[in-house]
């Protein structure tokens, strides 16, 4: 590691600094991406800024406290049905999102409220989609699978299905012309669907400015990747596809990685593949305890050595970038926020029974639809 | 233009007096009577039309209009490449669609006229090139996506129904998907089992999707133009056998503003003892059926569907209250078919109260398609089906 010195003694004093005192920007080591039909990769250094850091930092830990917070409503049973959580993934996240722009195109699978806040989703409208309620940024319509923003294409249900979709919307990209991409997200359980190789396929043909990202957590669902794949290596996997293997537990090297590869496709190479080494501290879902497959030391392991908020904090706090009751304060504030959202998410009502029919179509006159038997009039708007 | 609007009004007029009509009968007594009454308006309406698009013509001019003879290939290639010519967020791509100029020929010329950005060759991949289509349409483009038969289609059904058809709801209405999926539906001429099936009734099922099968040469261009500008998922049913046939076109369908309205069926030919619902090619043999018939003095009402979802079932009942007796005919098979679902919305609605026998249904019969010709022509409806089955219903 790299220390910038100031003035100052590191970490250790706890009175309180002026923002002068801290140190602006530094530039930290970061682990060397594996390479796949590509003669260079992204630098094997970061340099953060003070801002940066303090806006990963309280990102990730908006995600991992709404996450923690979904949990605690599901087993009130206040959210129901399906509810996959993101914790100990938010550097993906987060770093992908420091690597492109919001004008930039994402789609992912279902494991995506991290995905749905970095792109623009707010941390109330989240929840009160999980509960199921009006104020839900898809109405109460959509739930956890469903989620969407500007951009931002949700949340699919079906496993694979968001890949050729990203494709689509990066072929629009090339179509319109407008220098935008699209990373396009899928798991290390998905990684084997047939339509991801068609869509490794078109892409290339069609030179379709699209990031393949896999996010390998070492499981799907309860299948352990060497259980599942005659080949482990995902950023091998597209073939005539450059890739490259990351440490997806570093937000500053997904971050690298991901500007690296947003060049790649905006100078009209084509796609590229990243796989992002991860990892998910819940079970697959709500209803998995998550430890049938994998062991609690394990778990414990990378949350001890790997967590990417400590990661990140440690970096910030040894090179003097943020004192501990800065970081202090910005999880109270976090906290603040998601209890704020979870109050909204339980007390705002469910969304009204005349929107059960509207949304069918876009643009048309009001029509009836058929209910559950024949004399009730049901109209659906658009 | 003006005389196409006033076509939807008397569309509407035509609706408002057939529900109100509807509203107003209460018992069976005065039945014949009140058929004549509904026939009348029927007539008054439709020569108030032709009335009406006769007095505007002669706005554009002094002669006569002039017919054109289309055949549905070529009224669907020319609703396409004027499509294509109108928004330049429309483009096509399927299995040979451009430099093969599309495995039946429908996308003639459009390559050479488009080029390779807005007419593309996929490589055999449905699910991905579906998917592809569908996020296209999410980032705001407009794509036909063409699939060479509707039996490939359930390799990408997944993308069609919970990519496509889906999405709007699921995101509260943030997410429009402006896409037709088209191709030709149904059985062919000795292609067999896997290649003759009709989806008709799977994707009639669904929430979400429009799903259109057109007759004639007027259909296939009207409804195509109205697919493509439709912002919705639209599923489009050709029909192979369809493409070579013929028909006269007025100047007014030839106008390139001319669009059918999705959701409305046609009486292609009016008659007082039966009704015979039917959709795509079937139209054709009841239309045969009917003439054969006529001459027996039995006066069968046509009705071309033209949509099956979502379903005119005023058009059916209108007509049914009229002729007392209902026949349904389709290519695809009986069970949870389209008859099938227009049967059970007849005995749940106003129409009932007005059947002199039960409604019944022509199909395809319930097997895989046989290849030997002879078996399978024992396999789709047949003209003298139609007429048999007509004569049974009516008792005769």
């Amino acid at each position: 590691r790299v220390l910038e010195l100031t003035g100052c003694a590191a970490s250790m004093v706890a009175s309180s600094r002026s923002y002068a005192d801290f140190t602006p920007e530094a530039t930290f080591d970061i682990k060397k991406v594996d390479l796949h039909r590509l003669e260079e990769g992204p630098p094997l250094t970061a340099t953060l800024t003070r801002e940066e850091g303090l806006k990963y930092y309280r990102t990730m830990q908006t995600i991992r406290r709404m996450e923690l917070k979904a949990d605690q409503l599901y087993k009130q049973k206040i959210i129901r049905g399906f509810c996959h959580l993101y914790d100990g993934q938010e550097a993906c996240a987060v770093g992908i999102e420091g690597g492109i722009t919001l004008s930039d195109h994402l789609i992912t699978a279902y494991r995506a409220h991290g995905y749905t806040l970095t792109r623009g989703g707010t941390v109330r409208e989240i929840m009160a989609e999980l509960t199921g309620r009006r104020g839900g940024i898809a109405k109460g319509k959509g739930g956890s699978m469903h989620m969407y923003t500007k951009n931002f294409y949700g949340g699919n249900g079906i496993v694979g299905a968001q890949v050729p979709l990203g494709a689509g919307v990066a072929l629009a990209c090339k179509y319109l012309g407008n220098d935008q991409l699209c990373v396009s997200l899928y798991g290390d359980g998905a990684a084997n669907q047939g339509q991801i190789f068609e869509t490794y396929n078109m892409s290339s043909l069609w030179k379709l400015p699209i990031i393949f990202i896999c996010e390998n957590n070492q499981y799907g669902m309860g299948t352990s990747v060497e259980r599942s794949s005659a080949s482990t290596e995902y950023y091998k996997r597209g073939d005539y596809i450059p890739g490259l293997r990351v440490d997806g537990m570093d937000v500053l090297c997904v971050r690298e990685a991901t500007k690296f590869a947003a060049d790649h496709c905006r100078s009209g190479k084509g796609p590229i593949l990243m796989e992002l080494q991860t990892y998910r501290y819940h079970g697959h879902s709500m209803s998995d305890p998550g430890v049938s497959y994998r062991t609690r030391e394990e778990i414990q392991e990378v949350r001890s050595k790997s967590d990417p908020i400590s990661m990140l904090k440690d970096r910030m706090l040894s090179n003097n970038m943020a004192s501990i009751e800065e970081l202090k304060e910005i999880d109270i504030a976090v906290r603040k926020e998601i209890e704020d959202a979870a109050q909204f998410a339980t007390t705002d009502p469910e969304p009204p029974l005349d929107d059960l029919c509207s949304h069918i179509f876009a643009n048309d006159q009001p029509f009836e639809v058929r209910a559950a038997t024949p004399w009730t009039k049901l109209t659906s708007t658009s | 233009m003006h005389f196409l609007v006033a076509n939807e009004i008397l569309y509407c007029i035509e609706d408002y007096c057939i529900k109100a009509f509807c509203k107003l009968r209460t018992s069976r007594s005065s039945l014949t009577e009140d058929r004549s009454k509904m026939a009348s308006i029927r007539c008054f309406l439709r020569s108030g039309k032709s009335a009406v698009s006769v007095v505007l013509r002669r706005e554009f001019s002094k002669t006569s209009p002039a017919a054109v003879q289309v055949n549905v290939r070529d009224a669907l290639n020319q609703a396409m490449d004027e499509e294509l010519e109108r928004d330049e967020k429309v483009f096509l791509l399927g299995e040979e669609v451009a430099q093969y100029d599309g495995a039946y020929k429908v996308s003639r010329g459009l390559w050479k006229k488009y080029g390779d950005k807005r007419i593309i060759d996929t490589p055999i991949t449905e699910m991905g090139f579906a998917g592809i289509a569908v996020g296209a349409a999410f980032a705001g483009l407009r794509p036909i996506c063409e699939f060479m038969t509707w039996n490939f289609s359930m390799q990408a059904i997944d993308q069609v129904i919970n990519s496509a058809a889906k999405t709007y709801y699921m995101s509260a209405g943030a997410q429009p998907v402006p896409i037709v999926f088209r191709g030709p539906n149904g059985s062919s001429a000795g292609v067999a089992a896997q290649h003759s099936q009709c989806f008709a009734a799977w994707y009639g099922h669904c929430p979400g999707l429009k799903v259109v099968s057109p007759w004639n040469s007027e259909d296939a261009r009207g409804l195509l133009k109205a697919a493509i500008r439709d912002n919705n998922p639209v599923v489009f049913l050709e029909n192979e056998l369809m493409y070579g046939v013929p028909f006269d076109l007025s100047e007014e369908v030839m106008h390139k503003d001319f669009v059918l309205p999705i959701g409305k069926a046609k009486v292609e030919r009016q008659g007082t003892h039966i009704t015979l619902v039917s959709h795509s090619r079937c139209v054709g043999f009841c239309l045969d059926a009917a003439a054969v018939l006529a001459k027996e003095g039995v006066e069968c009402e046509v009705v071309n569907l033209r949509t099956i979802r979502p379903l005119d079932v005023e058009t059916i009942e209108a007509s049914v209250m009229k002729t007392g007796h209902l026949v349904t005919v389709e290519g695809g098979w009986p069970q949870y078919g389209v008859g099938a679902e227009i049967c059970a919305r007849i005995m749940e609605g106003p129409a009932f109260n007005y059947l002199d026998a039960p409604a019944v249904r022509v199909t395809g019969v319930d097997i895989p398609m046989p290849y030997a010709k002879i078996l399978e022509d024992h396999s789709v409806p047949q003209i003298k089906d139609i007429i048999f089955t007509v004569k049974k219903v009516l008792n005769m």
